[in-house]
């Protein structure tokens, strides 16, 4: 390897400390298309450096931050340079630090030395219809296990991928029409069809994690990631302050990989909520162009929002005139008096299909059932 | 998507280039502008080196960002031909790859049987034989544009193949999609295989409305595309709207970037900055006015919510402070 390629593979390196994934087929196309320029400037490195390591835009400011620190410290001759002393060590921010000791407090919960072993008869029971907000430690390892078997399903519905049918309706099936008539000398004897294959409709899941929702936050986020692990077509994100999309983070089948994974992409753990924005920033930057459309979207919050109602409202009519079902899980629904006095879940409803409660592990199994439930498109239908 | 053709004057000849006579992306920049793209340098960054190591070229971005008209340009530019491959839910090979010609098939089929055995006096089993070989040959093969893009061109130029709006289609298909990608060749099982004997330039688009997996991400080059800024835009709607004065060029694009500041639901892209520049200019305006930009606001912004919020704004505010924003 050369000098100057060293110090093209070590700045790969400083962007994996950033925290962007590149594989090592990145680095040789980015050492390659280095190559093909003919007197690489600061900015052609730049943006070389963006066409072959950058993969999406949420990477692009880490990539700015990392290229600016790296090259900083690097002259722009490259080979004039002891590479083994580049070591780049992007600080991290006050955020990521809070969120490092959040993370480790839950890890510590969750150590064994901590355990009390209790023998409990059929803990599953009991567990079943408990209040996620009165568990402890232990009892949220156990229902972490229980949830790992709960699947989650899209209503289903037509895609225009075909396949063949053993029915005689629907469109010919010339390629094995004319398969078989090669057998009869060419006679087409019989006319096979084709029809419409079922694909399961996409599933989105919202989970507010503002501070009056702490006590299900993590319990929900555990049933995204076995609902993500799960499957191919579901999309997680979390709104607080900020939207944050998940799917990545959660998509691993280690429920503790995954929940430390999202612990550390999202930023806005029990802060404040202001719905209506968070699911604007939904709509625009991913519902309306594509993602929520045709899909069952799944919004898990107790409406309680710091944020504006009527913007509120009018994000909810947005997204339920592209979504195929909008479901509104609410966790203070189980509570006997509970009224949707909340101003943000007053002013959302109108625009829900389904609002259930999501305290407990059997109200989950619930929540996945109606997600399943072939129900045809039906509006303003809310069990209050 | 820039819609639009490109008028005489800016479409100069092609100059069949093949991407390796080139050394910088500042020749990029050039080509292109001389063809009616404007690109920056990121994005001629990219195309320089999509050319120059011959992989694909991913576009991401906002709708009405320009990511199409990339292809396009691009075919223009090198003279090769532009395949098209627009992709929509439930695409498959048939419709992507190649197809048999069924009904041809059946006609030679009964004509075939109609002029009784062979010339080579096959006759059960052999005839059989025989008339799978015919029927299975290139001769009823419908090449559709990815098998097309790595077939052998008449004049030897390497075609643009534009997979469109890949983030429509499903996953399956990407799948195969990164295998034709990844050694440009195709087996057509009756055939054998085709390879391309120089690859396609391929420019890839996508809207984002999901992610597109990484093992296509990783073989591809990758750019996101942004809404060019003010100096950039002005000088894209002079090039393809030459009938509007630069006056109104200014102050439509300055209206434009207000409105995607003030965050509507669909914020123009540099497609409908062109529409509402040519649809002044049409009605024979010379700079903005309240009354033309509330008659023509259509042409710029797509939802009524956004239309109201902009009539709520004030449009007598909006040119106002176009006017000043724009120098004019």
């Amino acid at each position: 390897m050369t000098e100057p390629d060293r110090v093209l593979v070590a700045f790969v390196d400083a962007l994996r400390d950033a925290g962007i994934a590149e594989p090592v087929g990145s680095t040789l196309a980015f050492v390659e298309a280095v190559g093909a320029l003919d007197r690489p400037s600061r900015s052609s490195l730049y943006w070389a450096g963006r066409a072959t390591l950058v993969r999406r835009p949420e990477d692009i400011s880490a990539y700015d931050r990392a290229f600016d620190a790296f090259w900083r410290a690097v002259p722009m001759a490259p080979t004039a340079l002891a590479v083994e002393t580049v070591r780049v060590v992007l600080d991290d921010d006050q955020l990521d630090d809070d969120e490092d000791d959040e993370a480790d407090e839950a890890d510590a919960h969750d150590d064994p030395a901590d355990r009390v072993v209790t023998v409990r008869f059929s803990p599953h029971e009991v567990l079943r219809t408990k209040d996620f907000a009165s568990y402890d430690a232990d009892e949220l390892a156990e229902a972490r296990r229980i949830m790992a078997e709960l699947r989650l399903g899209g209503a289903r519905r037509r895609s225009r991928r075909r396949h063949a049918s053993s029915r005689r309706r629907g469109d010919p099936d010339l390629r094995r029409t004319v398969r078989e008539a090669l057998r009869t000398q060419g006679d087409a004897v019989r006319l096979r069809h084709l029809e419409a294959r079922q694909r399961p409709r996409r599933v989105v899941l919202l989970c507010d994690v503002s501070g009056s929702m702490e006590p299900y936050s993590r319990a929900l986020l555990r049933f995204a990631n076995a609902a993500v692990a799960g499957r191919a077509r579901v999309e997680a994100f979390t709104m607080g302050t900020r939207l944050t999309r998940l799917t990545r983070e959660l998509s691993s089948r280690d429920p503790d990989v995954a929940l430390e994974a999202a612990a550390g992409a999202v930023a806005d753990w029990s802060g404040g909520t202001r719905l209506g924005e968070g699911l604007r920033r939904f709509n625009d930057q991913w519902g309306v162009r594509g993602m929520a459309r045709g899909a069952v979207v799944v919004i898990l919050s107790d409406g309680w929002d710091r944020g504006d109602p009527d913007e509120l409202a009018e994000q909810m009519a947005r997204l339920s005139r592209v979504a195929h079902r909008v479901v509104w899980v609410n966790p203070l629904k189980a509570s006997p008096d509970y009224e949707p006095l909340a101003r943000g879940m007053a002013a959302a409803l109108p625009h829900v299909d389904d609002f259930v409660e999501g305290h407990s592990l059997a109200s989950l199994e619930e929540l996945a059932e109606i997600i399943r439930a072939d129900v045809p498109r039906t509006r303003r239908r809310v069990t209050r | 998507m820039v819609a639009g053709t490109v008028r005489a004057g800016i479409g100069s000849r092609p100059c069949h280039t093949d991407g390796m006579d080139l050394h910088d992306p500042s020749e990029v920049v050039a080509a292109l502008a001389e063809h009616g793209y404007l690109a920056d340098e990121g994005l001629a960054t990219a195309i320089f080196l999509a050319l120059r190591l011959g992989r694909p070229l991913l576009l991401e971005g906002e709708a009405g960002v320009g990511k199409t008209e990339v292809a396009k340009v691009l075919a223009r530019w090198t003279g090769g031909e532009l395949i098209r491959l627009q992709c929509y839910e439930g695409i498959d090979a048939a419709q992507a790859v190649y197809e048999w010609d069924y009904p041809r098939q059946l006609l030679h089929l009964r004509a075939a049987e109609a002029a009784g055995p062979s010339a080579t006096g096959a006759d059960g089993p052999e005839r059989v034989d025989e008339l799978t070989d015919q029927l299975f040959s290139e001769r009823f093969l419908v090449r559709r544009p990815l098998l097309r893009a790595i077939s052998p061109t008449d004049d030897g130029v390497r075609p643009v193949l534009l997979v469109d709006e890949v983030d429509r289609a499903d996953d399956e298909f990407e799948a195969f999609l990164l295998e034709i990608l990844s050694d440009y060749a195709v087996t057509v099982p009756e055939l054998g295989t085709f390879r391309a004997e120089v690859p396609p330039v391929v420019v890839i688009t996508s809207n984002r409305t999901r992610d597109v997996h990484d093992a296509l991400k990783r073989r591809c080059l990758y750019h996101w595309v942004e809404h060019p800024d003010f100096e950039r835009e002005v000088a894209i709607v002079r090039v393809r709207a030459p009938e509007v004065s630069d006056r109104l060029a200014r102050q439509v694009a300055a209206a434009t970037e207000s409105f995607r500041e003030a965050g509507m639901y669909k914020p123009p892209g540099v497609a409908e900055t062109i529409d509402w520049a040519q649809a002044l200019a049409l009605l024979g305006r010379d700079e903005l006015d309240e009354a033309s930009v509330s008659a023509t606001l259509g042409s710029v912004l797509k939802y009524r919510e956004d239309q109201q919020r902009a009539r709520h704004d004030g449009l007598g505010r909006l040119v106002e402070a176009a006017q000043r924003r724009s120098g004019t």
